[in-house]
């Protein structure tokens, strides 16, 4: 089983969400996401400033086995990427919730937040693609 | 129920990530399959592919009956001891299988063929073996480790024992056996190493005597792009029984000298041979970020009016290349075309260029910088 840290809420396509506590919010993929993945090679990511709605694929992470895409988990407006993925993909791998976040983003509703999973509802997620 | 080789338990035991492969539950990676790829092109790795199956041919006509059944010609290896890459052939020329033949002793052969299709091969090489004196017979209860790398040759010897001394003095292509093993200076990786066909029992110990001299373990994830980069194809992705090895990049596989030698596939060959619709393959690599996959669609660069249902080129395999750092692939295009083309990838062209592969050789990446 890989870990699905308490503090932070999930997405059921694998994106987990650290809220920042000033009206923005973190994302990155899970470790259980980075795993099946396999390597990164490439990540492609959204420019600053670009607004978007939850469930738009707004990045993408390629890696020696497939391309996936990575989904706006709530409303916003992208405010900062992680430029460090451009050369170094593999922080994804090494360091899914921390290093290898993917970007940041203003959220436009602060009650969107209490719509996303627990750490509890994803790892039922997680469990059920694993068996 | 997939089948187990007899080193499943290791590879659970070193937390490989397991998946089905030609029925075969075998290790994708070991956690990073980039470090696995580099583990061989710098120093060592090793491969359990015991699901890959030896097949022996005796008998007076063992000879004469692989001259017929096999494209390459066996004449070529007459020295007991050498061996030779080669293609299985339909009669209309199309892949049964590719496979390396070894002359291990006198009337006696060994093949070493796909997992995927070793039941084909036994079936179709028994049903050729009717009108020969031979036998065909499947080395049961075998385990096959492939040592591949550089450094393969310094720290294979302790864990070979009394063999070590014959396998360092092996030329390339060449091998010999000894009790139920045999070891042959060949790989699929475009590294030095060897492939140690072994009894079941002996597997786990020898295994384990690699692991300690420092031969890092490889999973089937690292073993593709290794032999992508190396420009190896592989059989069900670059060529299968509807393709020739005439359009699989594999022409210099198949003996049309000398010429009354009466192969299975011949005639369809030489009339193919005759035809302009040829195909032929090719190595990519990609101008951008992305990676080409097996599948996607290949045009001329600049066709805009050629959809990805319509245009006769595709790629056959395509990953990133590790050693490379750029997407490379083996693409089907038509004869005719060089210079560039396009690739479809999520949707959109991205420009490509033909170039000559092998990509990568000794360890090292031989692809030109782009001409500007």
């Amino acid at each position: 089983m890989s870990e699905i840290p308490k503090d932070l809420s999930y997405a059921k396509t694998h994106e987990w969400i650290a809220n920042d506590g000033d009206g923005t919010v973190t994302v990155g993929i899970t470790e259980y996401a980075q795993g099946s993945l396999g390597d990164l090679v490439f990540v492609e990511l959204p420019e600053a400033g670009t607004k978007v709605s939850a469930g738009d694929a707004v990045a993408v992470v390629e890696s020696v086995k497939a391309a996936s895409d990575i989904y706006a988990p709530i409303d916003g407006e992208i405010v900062e990427v992680n430029e460090d993925l451009d050369e170094s993909p593999e922080r994804v791998n090494e360091d899914p919730f921390g290093q290898g976040w993917l970007f940041k983003m203003a959220v436009n509703n602060a009650d969107d937040l209490d719509g996303l999973l627990d750490a509890e509802a994803y790892g039922e997620i997680v469990e059920a693609e694993e068996s | 129920m997939a089948k187990t080789t007899p080193l499943h338990a290791e590879h659970v035991a070193l937390d490989a990530k397991l998946v089905n492969f030609a029925g075969w539950d075998m290790p994708i990676n070991y956690g990073s399959q980039i470090a696995e790829h580099r583990a061989v092109r710098e120093d060592a790795g090793m491969f359990d592919v015991s699901h890959m199956r030896p097949v022996d041919v005796h008998g007076p006509e063992a000879r004469a009956f692989l001259r017929h059944v096999l494209a390459n010609d066996v004449a070529k290896i007459d020295e007991i001891g050498r061996a030779l890459y080669t293609c299985m052939l339909n009669t209309r020329g199309g892949v049964i299988d590719d496979l390396i033949v070894y002359h291990l002793g006198r009337d006696w052969y060994r093949l070493v063929v796909n997992a995927g299709t070793a039941e084909k091969d036994m079936a179709w090489l028994h049903g050729m073996a009717e009108h020969h004196e031979v036998s065909v017979e499947e080395f049961q209860d075998s385990a096959i480790i492939a040592v591949q790398g550089p450094k393969a040759a310094d720290k294979i010897a302790c864990a070979l024992g009394e063999h070590a001394e014959r396998a360092a003095s092996l030329r390339a292509f060449r091998g010999f056996a000894d009790g139920r093993w045999s070891i042959g200076r060949t790989g699929y990786t475009g590294e030095d190493g060897y492939e140690i066909v072994m009894a079941a029992e002996d597997a786990v110990a020898t295994w384990q005597a690699l692991h300690q001299a420092g031969v890092v373990p490889i999973g089937l994830g690292a073993r593709d792009t290794l032999r992508l980069e190396a420009g190896l194809n592989l059989y069900g992705q670059d060529m299968d029984e509807d393709t020739t090895p005439l359009e699989s990049g594999l022409g210099w596989t198949v003996a049309f000298e000398p010429a009354e030698r009466d192969f299975v596939g011949r005639n369809a060959l030489e009339l193919a041979r005759e035809l302009d619709d040829a195909r032929k393959l090719v190595g990519l690599v990609l101008g951008t970020r992305g990676v080409m996959r097996h599948g996607a669609a290949v045009r001329p660069a600049g066709d805009e009016h050629t959809s990805a249902e319509d245009t006769p080129g595709v790629i056959t395999s395509g990953s990133f290349g590790p050693t490379v750092q750029c997407s490379i692939a083996l693409a089907r295009v038509p004869v005719a075309w060089k210079g560039e083309v396009e690739v479809s990838l999520r949707g959109t062209w991205k420009t490509a260029r033909i170039v000559a592969y092998p990509f990568v050789r000794k360890g090292r990446s031989r692809i030109e910088p782009t001409p500007d």
